[in-house]
């Protein structure tokens, strides 16, 4: 092994039902180093974690630890506690009703002559690694008592006390305020200087920048390389993961239109929901399409999904053609006109089990509320219209959705929103998972819906695929909305405004 | 970023606090109110122990269950299994520590075949141990379908212990004949007071007990720290089962009978004692001092009732309803509070 390298796993693969999760990923890292694992949402980032940790159970590949001969497959998380590595999540895995100090101890107490509990004893010694670490807490007292941040550092504590050489930390940050993340960063310098190496998944690129001394990029299960923090500004890591070069992007024109001129559909006023998406303003005007641009985690979902009422908005105002509203619940949205297809149609979308003609009057007969049942007739008229309309390719309309594609279940998920005619639709992503030509079908659906006069909301990860049908961007980062593009819509503008920072 | 949290302030300690001042209430409140009818004698007390010995035991292994986050409502029916196998066994000719070690052994066995499904085979609690609570009260009417008494005829051994008198120096009264009575328990309460101690000690100084509030406030996260969830889970049950089949004997020393209606509905006792001494359903909050004094509102209640004599025999019920309403109220408004201060 190399000097100075704590932990080295080479050509790591993974298949999982379907697909391949990792596939032949090197990772490399150092004594004293924190070192970035970043990638998007998806990109085999957790996988390649629990295949460290033992979680997960990896097909090809070796992993090789310093201070252990040859290459080491973990079984449990014990085994990989037991040689070094630790892992701190971004849920706590910690019990809350116990006290600090038996956190940092149970399943390895001291314990007395007569095989009890030496409390005393660790009571006296969580105060000391406490204090080591600079946190100031009271140990006996049950670890519910005390913030998230401190949880997580008494979470890393233990690690460390266990003598780990290889720290994980895993979206540590998530649901930390600026001034507890300045803690821990402070905590993982400290443990850098012992000699600790630690691995650190976030999506908050700044606080890659902040700390981190390298980068391994993933993207989609594969390798994309390992950089030293200097030669990776910003936009390049965003390429990176994106998986676009920005040199070889040609520009794409589009013919501008000026909304600013149409009534106001959609005016919201620092609306936010806490943990997901900090306030932010958005107008959308009539008939335009305006895209969420950002990487997957940055808060685009999180956006809609506090207009639409799915997560309730705690804060700001909203108000649908001019007129205030307030939005509890999604229902609340469909009666003012909304519809939402959610990102993940598996689990928010289709009901599986239901036909085709079911799936597309369901969102309307929500509408319409238990009691005035759209007769079988009208149920049949609406479907045949919609499958017509977006081109579902069924046997007939009382064929299950589960049997259908991908592509033509997100179609059925497009037309139970359209047939509840909104004015204002949000897309998340409705384009993920389907083949090129489903793909322009929907987004040439999506420009006729706007020529009709209704508003959208489109969330894609595909860049050019929001250029082509976008009349203006919005930008996400770190569950901020930081700016707005209306003109020049280019894919490096973008990329870059998606980047942020000085770079 | 000083820690300030007050040390004094810990809703759990309140909630027993609470439990023993509400106890106290009751208690003082029998005694005025009944104080002519030897309400306040110590021996009325006592005889509360002496009735649900047997309880207090299975509030024991109850509560060590109910950390774990899970339930076992098969204790009742375990009970009267127990019971029964006792007073056949013994009808039978078979000496009395054989019947009690054999009970105690089908306990280890009953509490070993309920773990694993509940620990390794992950089955719900609930469904495990409703299963075994209707094998229980089947096999009790397998064993013998009428009541059979123990009688001194039947065993002298078992019956002498049943009616051994442990008196107490302390605490007695001089009756209107003028005759000292000492207070005394019985067996049982000895037995019972030795497993609450016991079982103290083990939740707060060993590991076992320790695990039990770490897989009951967070398995995942017990899992995660390496405990072994699977093991700790069936050692609960298995303890619950143990601790019933001592209670079982306890209980068979006070009613001296085996029947197949014995104990209806004690595990219902035995939870709402857990949860009135500030037992969490969700696991992980919790102690035996609690349940213990649980057990002792829940007998106050019925040793009012019965010595006022007009009430009829439902009340307790309908006091104990009330009294879990309160406490369950008042726990998730500590809960709430909690998830505020945050």
């Amino acid at each position: 092994m190399e000097e100075n390298v704590v932990l080295t796993a080479r050509g790591i693969s993974m298949t999982f039902p379907g697909v391949k999760a990792l596939d032949n990923v090197d990772f490399t890292l150092r004594k004293g180093e924190i070192h970035a694992l970043m990638g998007e949402n998806g990109a085999g980032k957790s996988t390649l974690i629990k295949c460290l940790t033992g979680i997960n159970d990896f097909e090809a590949g070796e992993i090789r630890v310093e201070g252990v001969d040859g290459p080491v497959k973990n079984r449990s998380t014990k085994d990989a506690q037991n040689i070094g590595i630790s892992t701190v999540y971004q849920e706590v895995n910690l019990c809350p009703n116990l006290s600090v100090a038996e956190n940092l101890f149970i399943g390895r107490e001291p314990l007395t002559k007569l095989h009890t509990i030496d409390r005393k004893s660790y009571n006296k010694r969580s105060m000391k690694i406490m204090e080591d670490l600079g946190i100031s807490v009271d140990v006996t007292q049950n670890l519910e008592n005390y913030s998230l941040a401190i949880q997580q550092m008494v979470a890393i504590a233990r690690a460390v006390d266990m003598d780990c050489k290889v720290l994980i930390l895993d979206e540590p940050t998530s649901s930390l305020d600026d001034e507890e993340v300045e803690k821990l960063f402070s905590l993982m310098r400290k443990l850098k200087e012992k000699g600790v190496g630690i691995i650190f998944v976030t999506h908050f690129l700044e606080q890659v920048y902040a700390v981190c001394d390298r980068i391994t990029v993933l993207r989609n299960g594969a390798f994309v390389g390992e950089f030293p923090i200097a030669e990776l500004p910003r936009v390049k890591l965003v390429a990176a993961m994106m998986g676009k070069d920005l040199d070889d992007l040609a520009e794409i024109q589009k013919e501008q239109k000026d909304y600013s001129k149409e009534p106001m559909e959609i005016e919201a006023k620092g609306l936010s929901h806490a943990g997901t998406i900090k306030p932010f303003d958005l107008n959308i005007h009539k008939g335009e399409v305006v895209g969420i641009g950002g990487l997957l985690g940055s808060g685009r979902s999180e956006l809609a999904r506090c207009i639409y009422g799915a997560d309730k908005a705690q804060t700001g105002t909203l108000a649908v053609a001019g007129q205030q509203v307030k939005i509890n619940q999604p229902i609340d949205a469909m009666n003012k006109g909304m519809g939402m297809l959610p990102d993940d149609r598996k689990a928010e979308g289709i009901i599986a089990d239901l036909s085709v003609r079911e799936n597309i009057i369901l969102a309307l007969q929500a509408k319409r509320g238990m009691f005035k049942q759209l007769s079988r007739a009208q149920q049949e008229e609406i479907a045949d219209r919609y499958i017509d309309l977006v081109k579902i390719k069924t046997a007939s309309k009382d064929t299950l959705i589960k049997q259908l594609s991908g592509g033509n279940q997100q179609k059925v998920i497009l037309a139970r929103w359209l047939a509840t005619d909104p004015d204002f639709l949000i897309l998340d992503e409705p384009t993920r998972g389907i083949d090129v030509g489903t793909k322009s079908e929907i987004q040439k659906l999506i420009v006729k819906l706007a020529g009709e006069g209704k508003s959208v909301l489109f969330i894609s990860s595909e860049i050019e695929e929001m250029l082509r049908t976008c009349n203006r961007m919005v930008i996400m980062r770190d569950g901020q909305k930081v700016g707005e593009i209306d003109h020049d819509l280019s894919q490096e503008g973008v990329m870059k405004a998606i980047a942020g920072g000085e770079s | 970023m000083k820690a300030n949290s007050k040390k004094s302030f810990n809703s759990n300690t309140l909630l027993l606090v609470i439990t023993i001042v509400l106890f106290c209430v009751l208690y003082v409140g029998g005694c005025i109110a009944y104080g002519s009818k030897g309400f306040t004698h110590f021996q009325t007390f006592l005889n509360i122990l002496i009735t649900n010995a047997g309880l207090i035991c299975v509030a024991c292994g109850m509560t060590c269950v109910m950390l774990t986050g899970g339930i076992d409502i098969s204790v009742g029916a375990l009970i009267a299994m127990d019971c029964m196998m006792l007073a056949v066994g013994m009808e039978k000719g078979i000496g009395a520590v054989t019947m009690v070690l054999i009970v105690l052994l089908v306990g280890v066995v009953f509490g070993v075949v309920q773990g694993f499904l509940v620990g390794y085979l992950e089955i719900q609690p609930f469904i495990v141990s409703m299963a075994g609570m209707f094998f229980c009260r089947g096999m009790t009417a397998v064993i013998c379908t009428d009541q059979v008494s123990i009688t001194e005829k039947i065993n002298a051994t078992f019956y002498k212990w049943a009616n051994t008198k442990v008196t107490i120096p302390f605490g007695g009264y001089v009756n209107n004949k003028g005759k000292y009575m000492a207070p005394y328990v019985r067996p049982g309460v000895i037995v019972a007071i030795l497993v609450l101690i016991i079982i103290f000690i083990m939740l707060r100084y060993t590991k076992f007990g320790r695990s039990l509030y770490a897989v009951g406030g967070s398995a995942q996260s017990a899992a995660m720290m390496g405990l072994n969830v699977k093991k700790i889970k069936m050692g609960a049950y298995m303890l619950s089962s143990i601790l019933c089949s001592v209670g079982g004997v306890c209980y068979c020393l006070n009613t001296m009978a085996g029947s197949v209606t014995q104990a209806l509905g004690l595990e219902m006792d035995a939870i709402s004692s857990a949860v009135i001494g500030g037992t969490l359903l969700t696991g992980g909050v919790g102690n035996v001092i609690g349940s213990f004094f649980g057990v002792l509102i829940n007998g106050t209640i019925s040793s009012i009732v019965k010595t006022n004599g007009k009430l009829a025999s439902s009340w307790p019920n309908i006091l104990t309803a009330a009294l879990l309403f309160i406490f369950i109220v008042i726990q998730s408004i500590f809960a709430a509070v909690r998830a505020r201060r945050k």
